[in-house]
């Protein structure tokens, strides 16, 4: 297992881990051991939010992977991020119990409201988390798996995958509103109550959901980093810029594509299913085609190939986006689409391909220093 | 027809299907050995029962004005085209007519493309270790380790192509000539039985010219090379046995001398390149 382990020989993956940490225990301190009322005081209300976006976070990381190293435009990761928020749903549903408006044992209170008098046989066992929680990776991973096998086996690569991507959300979303379907139609799941035994509603619990947040992403961020840096990550980045050279080296393209892509699916599913208790409920909005490409232009602004630029990305816009809607909702869509121009014409690496280059210029002054010297 | 085919071809779906990968029988002379081999695009025949045998060892050019189907023979070759009809083996024991593209590449067949494709992105060095012959499934991928005799073949294929220096480079810095060098030395990693190299020294300078003559004669013994040429000169300098091809078949075949004053070749090709020269 010595690849997982290649990361912490780098300095970027440790600066990354450090930042977070730090920040993990400066958002913990700052919460629990500062006085209410004082300026430096984070409320649960904003722990609550810092979680949401840490698993935005990961879901930009997971879409950085197989856009900025295997040249795989995903427009279509809201749906692995929704699919790991439903199984997640699922769960949550099951622990309200006895205590819903209609005070069924078994039913969701939408299945009983639909008159229904039994579950339906794909919601049996969600009530444990040792099947839902494996559920969260697995559901995603089998839609991707089966999804990349039909597309990566009839070579569909560019725009033309992307569109699919596209299509297959938009899909999903109009079947996920379908009340037949048994996933609560338009309205979702929601109105959860307990996790793992734990009050949702507690201030602890919201501290351990971002806590636990952040530790997948340090996680996620580290499995990325350690594909990218094997040989296999190499082999994306040449099937990326020469698919067909890769194929005569005698790697099978397809196979590395749909590899890498399942991972993405079930670490955008993980991300997804840590969102869902966070805010508290789940709808097919999350399957919007435009939520997957906003996605998309978090990854962008924060810069592609790098993966903590998509963190940062992912972080800024989201940010902003509570800040800008809080002042003037209408605007946001224009706010973003005008902060998206902008960042292709006058930074077309992102946000990380300015870090990278003032890292490199640095570099030069201190060897420009040490052979003046010599 | 042909939905038949693709459904008769069930290996390609299923791993298990496929032979294992057994070593190349040359016992019997040639390693590669094409026979009748047609293919059409929409009625044009750019293959017309084409007829090849290439023997092991051999460094073999071959030429032909433009629209000859050079670059379709090494496609069919490849994997890359299925011919119509015809056979195509590899020694005596691979029909190369039932291989995906990957599964002749791992056979040893190694391609050059005429427009030097190299990974820009990725050093020289690591365009040399993703080439080298392994174990090239996804997780044994993911879990490859650099060692040294890994090391040792990319060093020693560094210096047969002459790009010591640059081994820590980003392959799109490198220029034309360093970019074929590097595709070649890809090639070399691979430990292929046979070199399919397609216009080697379009665009080089005389010196360049040279050192890619060195290096070709110098595989040829050991692999068998087959060189797909338009510089007459350059074919002049390393041909030992030169095949013309000329409208999807083969005109004439032998050493560039008797090649040169056969009536027919001069016809279609020699004589106005001659001339040009």
């Amino acid at each position: 297992m010595h690849w997982l382990g290649q990361p912490f020989k780098e300095r970027s993956t440790l600066i990354f881990l450090g930042v977070l940490l730090t920040a993990l225990v400066a958002v913990t301190v700052l919460h629990l051991v500062v006085p209410q009322g004082h300026p430096l005081y984070v409320s649960a209300y904003t722990v609550n939010l810092f979680g949401k976006y840490l698993s935005y976070a990961l879901l930009a990381v997971a879409v950085d992977l197989v856009w900025g190293y295997l040249g795989i435009l995903s427009l279509g990761h809201g749906a692995f991020f929704a699919l790991g928020g439903y199984a997640m749903g699922m769960y949550l549903m099951r622990q309200i119990g006895e205590r819903g408006v209609y005070g069924h044992p078994v039913l969701p209170d939408f299945m009983v409201f639909l008159n229904w008098d039994s579950l339906p046989w794909y919601w049996y066992g969600f009530d444990s988390a040792w099947i839902a929680f494996p559920m969260v990776m697995l559901a995603p991973g089998l839609l991707a798996l089966v999804f990349g096998f039909l597309a990566f086996r009839s070579r569909v690569t560019g725009v033309y995958l992307s569109i699919i991507t596209q299509a297959m959300t938009f899909a999903l979303m109009l079947a996920f509103f379908r009340n037949e379907m048994g996933f609560g139609g338009n309205n979702g799941l929601t109105d959860f109550r307990d996790i793992l035994g734990f009050d949702l509603r507690s201030d602890q619990v919201r501290l351990g959901l971002f806590l636990a947040t952040g530790i997948a992403l340090a996680l996620g961020f580290v499995l990325c980093r350690a594909i990218v840096t094997s040989k296999l990550g190499r082999v994306c980045v040449a099937a990326r810029d020469a698919e067909a050279r890769t194929r005569f080296l005698g790697y099978r393209v397809e196979r590395v594509q749909l590899f890498v892509f399942v991972v993405s699916a079930m670490l955008a599913g993980v991300a997804g299913a840590l969102y869902v208790p966070q805010v508290g409920i789940i709808n097919p909005s999350e399957f919007s085609p435009l939520f997957s490409i906003e996605i998309v232009v978090w990854v962008a602004l924060g810069g592609r190939a790098t993966l903590y630029g998509a963190v940062i990305g992912a972080i800024l816009v989201n940010y902003a986006k509570t800040v800008f809607t809080g002042i003037m909702p209408d605007a946001w869509l224009f706010a973003l689409g005008g902060l998206f121009v902008l960042v292709t014409v006058l930074l077309p690496k992102g946000i990380a391909g300015v870090l990278a280059y003032r890292v490199r210029k640095r570099g030069v002054t201190e060897n420009d220093g040490k052979e003046a010297t010599a | 027809m042909s939905l038949l085919q693709s459904m008769a071809q069930r290996d390609r779906v299923f791993d298990f299907l496929v032979p294992s990968e057994s070593p190349v029988d040359v016992r019997h002379g040639p390693i590669l050995y094409m026979e009748d081999v047609t293919v059409s695009f929409d009625g044009f025949k750019a293959i017309n029962d084409l007829n090849l045998t290439i023997d092991d060892g051999e460094l073999r050019c071959i030429i032909g004005p433009n629209g000859a189907g050079k670059t379709t023979m090494m496609d069919i070759i490849t994997g890359k085209t299925r011919p119509d009809t015809g056979s195509v083996w590899f020694g005596s024991r691979h029909n190369l007519l039932t291989l995906s593209e990957p599964e002749i590449a791992r056979l040893g067949i190694g391609r050059k493309f005429q427009k030097p494709t190299v990974f820009e992105a990725l050093t020289v060095f690591e365009n040399l270790e993703l080439a080298m012959a392994t174990d090239k499934r996804v997780l044994p991928t993911l879990m490859a380790r650099m060692n040294g005799d890994i090391r040792d073949r990319i060093d020693e294929v560094l210096g047969m192509i002459g790009l010591e220096a640059q081994y820590r480079q980003p392959a799109g810095i490198l220029s034309h000539g360093q970019k074929q060098w590097l595709e070649i030395g890809m090639l070399l990693m691979q430990r292929p039985r046979l070199l399919l190299v397609d216009e080697p020294v379009a665009g080089m300078t005389e010196q360049e010219m040279e050192r890619t003559a060195e290096l070709l004669t110098g595989l040829a013994g050991k692999q068998s090379v087959v060189v797909v040429e338009h510089d007459m000169g350059f074919v002049r300098s390393i041909a030992r046995k030169v095949t013309v091809l000329h409208q999807g078949s083969v005109l004439a075949e032998g050493t560039m001398d008797q090649v040169q004053s056969d009536p027919k070749v001069i016809e279609v090709y020699l004589g106005e390149s001659e001339e040009a020269a």
